[in-house]
């Protein structure tokens, strides 16, 4: 019944898209083009940093933060944003390294999922709070990281504490794939499939387009609020044994601050402030790109206090790019025909 | 119990429902049955209560007191999705889509049709998409975003979401308000059918001649109230808006005449690529031109670069001869132009503010050059625009979006008359104003033109044009392809320039 339909030319369709996917392409090439220029500057500056050290530095500080990122941008993409992300990081590494350090049989495994379930509890508490309470997201960052603090006090757990095949898994590859990368690329594909393929990650994407009509069209608003902060809370606990594998010393104050660079990563990455739109896969990359810019500013010996400016001046970029392409698209498709 | 002379049961029965707004009693004690089979029309001024009827249907409010009764069980709707689940589709008067998603998605979002492993079936959901508006007579891509989508294709596309639920409970809050003619008809046939077949309808419109065409059954509301529920053939069409408004009304469409003076709105050569081209065309002082033709001919598209919302290609548009500053809204409006938009959600108003602020926007530069607003004169002029045109409210203070759909509309409008336009260009003056208020807003525009104020009129309303204008332009296609004056205006010649050679094959 569609022959008719099919043998219309498309060629008032593919306008709106082609810019779409022109947006799309402009902003993750634009990202690839940041990084190419960046490593090409620090290495001509300073050739150590192509070494396979700091490669794999490089690599490693990137999976930690893309799981990270790709548990904000599902948070983002519903119109909300999950600041306790580095509170719950830190708990979850002094919990697990507690845990570790006490029970030195524990395999890697249930290190893992204790992370999981850890970080997902917390995750619950943050969106019943933000979705019923009407808490300001700030809240619950403190109230963690207080909570990290009583328990831990002063303490510090050292790596010498800990098994050895615990920090083996921090640091050491199978077929050169290192574990903390393994794991990053799994929940990138996971969270990829999901979003895109599934009613679940779908009804995300409406919820932060329009809460009033996600509402109408039967979608369970605040299930689903919650369960994304579910997500993102395990994710970030998943970090955190991550980040204890890695470094091996932990105390109250690991992980403070880490919500700036999460969320920096979501955005530069695409996912929009105000919902709807973007890709974990964006956020990765977004995490790649600061990983890099904060390991260049390392080997070019420059101030941690730009490494702040720097991500924030990052963050107010791609907001005003974003804007400024919004509403190019939303002219543009304006002025198409729809029909075709 | 028993009935003594039982016909069929209701599919669904609103009993005696009340729901109140804080002060505001909404619906108070209605009572109506719905019938498998049948379309049943719920008519009644602006704010008289339908939509309320319709958002208690729809699980979004719960009756204060009174209930709902579905195949003869009492059921209690505790939110939209519940609705859905007893078969209950609703379009709404607001779009209610999602501006970062396809249209396809749009249409399937809750429902999506799945596959492997659960995971939604993408070709299915094209095809489903297509497949609606194939029934439709449409073709609106469905890849595209929804974001940009004009007025008209949010309505399709909000129809074809419904269509798509299967319900058995259809429930349409003034869907024909952006559509052209062709587009009613299709609508019209597609819900026949499912009437037939056995759904249920609820259809709420302000045009009298899509209820007598559509339903077999109406219930009338005048302030919430429930007033009489007849067969449609028992109700003249008089009958009916006198029980609407409480009185009866006087003549529709005065028109004053007025000797039309000297060239206020000149535009020449304008033309932006693939929407319009070679539009030129005057307004001069006291006169109503209308521009008419088909929806998506590209009326509203140049009424906006005019204004400069838009930009524009090429072309020059002067007022009182003076050349405007192309594609700046303020530049026009400094100018003495105001333009009442055709999307008023979207463009007209801001939701959260109150409605004397609304009022008052486009002038707050005005009023408060003397360093502050006055809020008592704010207050004043807000309430002598909103009484003119009988718009229903609480308080001032109250934010715009509690306001009832067409009340909405005539802020927007009250907000535009209020800046004391020399050129006032109203995209679609009365779209969802009620029979009472309409005969208001010509008097209003009549009474502006014979002030001397050039009015430029965007309209889908035959009788609208044919009343009101001194000329008609006719679009087609994205230029002017006709020129009629007031005298030679007939539903005919109108009709034909717009379809053009359409209506000779
Ligand atoms: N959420 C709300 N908060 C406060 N008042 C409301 C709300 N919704 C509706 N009202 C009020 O209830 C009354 C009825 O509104 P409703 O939308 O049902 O009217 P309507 O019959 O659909 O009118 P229209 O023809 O203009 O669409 C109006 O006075 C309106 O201001
Ligand atoms: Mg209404």
């Amino acid at each position: 019944m569609n022959a008719t339909k099919a043998a219309t030319p498309r060629r008032r369709m593919a306008a709106p898209q082609a810019i779409f996917s022109t947006v799309f392409k402009a902003r993750e090439s634009g990202i690839v083009l940041a990084l190419i220029l960046l490593i090409a500057f620090t290495a001509t500056r300073n050739s150590r940093f192509l070494s396979a050290q700091s490669i794999r530095d490089i690599l490693l500080g990137t999976a930690i933060l893309a799981v990270l990122a790709v548990g904000q941008a599902i948070v983002m993409i519903t119109r909300n944003i999950d600041l306790s992300v580095g509170s719950v990081l830190g708990l979850s590494a002094f919990a697990v390294g507690s845990l570790l350090r006490d029970n030195q049989g524990v395999p890697v495994i249930v290190a893992l999922l204790a992370g999981l379930v850890l970080g997902g509890a917390c995750g619950v508490l943050n969106g019943v709070l933000v979705r019923f309470g009407q808490v300001p997201a700030l809240g619950t960052l403190y109230a963690l990281r207080g909570v990290n603090y009583l328990w831990a006090g002063g303490q510090q757990i050292n790596a010498d504490r800990l098994p050895e095949s615990f920090l083996d898994f921090g640091n050491q590859a199978i077929l050169g794939v290192p574990w903390l990368v393994l794991i990053g690329l799994v929940v990138l594909a996971v969270a990829t499939i999901v979003l895109r393929g599934y009613r679940a990650g779908r009804e995300l994407y409406a919820m932060g387009s329009s809460p009033q009509a996600a509402e109408l069209a039967g979608i369970k608003v605040s299930r689903n609020t919650i369960a994304a902060f579910l997500v993102s809370g395990a994710l970030a606990g998943l970090a955190g044994v991550l980040f204890a594998a890695r470094f091996g010393t932990i105390d109250a104050a690991a992980g403070t601050g880490y919500e700036l660079n999460v969320v920096a990563a979501a955005v530069v990455g695409g996912v929009a402030v105000f919902g709807g739109s973007g890709t974990v896969w964006g956020a990765s990359l977004g995490a790649l790109l600061l990983t890099v810019i904060g390991s260049c500013l390392a080997v070019l010996d420059i101030n941690q206090f730009w490494q702040q400016a720097i991500v924030g001046a990052l963050i107010l970029l791609a907001i005003g790019a974003d804007r400024l392409v919004a509403s190019r698209v939303a002219r543009a498709l304006r002025k198409r025909d729809s029909h075709v | 119990m028993m009935r003594q002379n039982p016909g069929p049961a209701p599919l669904l029965e609103v009993r005696d429902v009340s729901k109140s707004f804080g002060a505001v009693a909404a619906v108070a004690g209605v009572s109506f049955p719905l019938y498998a089979g049948e379309a049943h029309a719920l008519v009644g001024e602006n704010g008289a209560g339908k939509s309320t009827i319709v958002k208690m249907l729809a699980g979004v409010h719960r009756p204060d007191t009174g209930t709902l009764v579905l195949d003869g069980a009492p059921v209690d709707f505790g939110s939209p999705a519940e609705a859905r689940a007893a078969g209950i589709a609703v379009i709404y008067q607001e779009p209610t889509l999602f501006p970062d998603l396809s249209v396809a998605e749009n249409i399937v979002m809750g429902r999506h049709p799945r596959g492997r492993l659960g995971m939604i079936d993408r070709a299915a959901v094209r095809a489903e998409a297509e497949g609606l508006f194939s029934r439709l007579g449409v073709r609106i891509d469905v890849e595209r975003p929804a974001r940009g989508l004009s007025i008209a294709d949010q309505q399709i596309v909000e129809i074809a979401k419904a269509l798509g639920a299967d319900a058995r409970l259809l429930i349409m809050d003034e869907p024909t308000a952006a559509l052209s003619l062709v587009e009613v008809e299709r609508l019209f046939t597609v819900a026949g059918t499912l009437r037939e077949e056995g759904a249920a309808i609820m259809f709420i419109s302000h045009r009298f001649e899509e209820i007598t065409a559509l339903c077999q059954r109406v219930t009338v509301m005048r302030d919430g109230r429930h007033v009489s529920t007849d067969p449609i053939d028992d109700l003249t069409v008089e009958e009916m808006v006198r029980r609407m408004v409480g009185r009866d009304l006087d003549a529709l469409f005065p028109k004053q005449e007025v000797e039309p003076g000297a060239v206020v709105l000149e535009v020449e050569g304008l033309a932006r690529q693939g929407v319009f081209r070679d539009i030129s065309f005057s307004v001069r002082a006291g006169e109503i031109v209308a521009l008419a033709g088909l929806v998506g001919s590209g009326r509203s598209e140049v009424v906006q670069a005019v204004f400069g919302v838009d930009e524009r290609d090429a072309g020059s548009v002067r007022l009182k001869g003076k050349r405007l500053r192309a594609g700046s809204p303020r530049a026009a409006m400094a100018a003495g132009m105001a333009l009442v938009p055709e999307d008023r959600r979207q463009q007209g108003l801001l939701m959260d503010l109150s409605i004397e602020r609304n009022v008052n926007l486009p002038r707050s530069g005005a009023l408060a050059r003397l360093g502050f607003l006055f809020g008592g004169g704010e207050r004043r002029e807000a309430r002598r625009w909103t009484e003119r045109l009988r718009t229903r409210y609480g308080r001032l203070s109250d934010a715009v979006g509690t306001l009832s759909g067409g009340n909405q509309q005539k802020v927007v409008l009250a907000k535009w008359l209020a800046t004391d336009p020399r050129v006032l260009i109203v995209d679609e003056p009365t779209r969802g104003i009620d029979v009472g208020t309409k005969a208001e807003v010509h008097r209003l525009m009549s009474a502006l033109a014979a002030e001397g104020v050039a009015v430029l009129m965007v309209s889908s309303e035959l009788p609208e044009v044919l009343g009101m204008a001194d000329r008609v332009l006719i679009m087609r296609e994205g230029r002017i392809v006709a020129e009629i004056p007031r005298a030679e205006a007939t539903e005919d010649s109108v009709m034909f320039a717009a379809m053009g050679q359409e209506a000779a094959a």
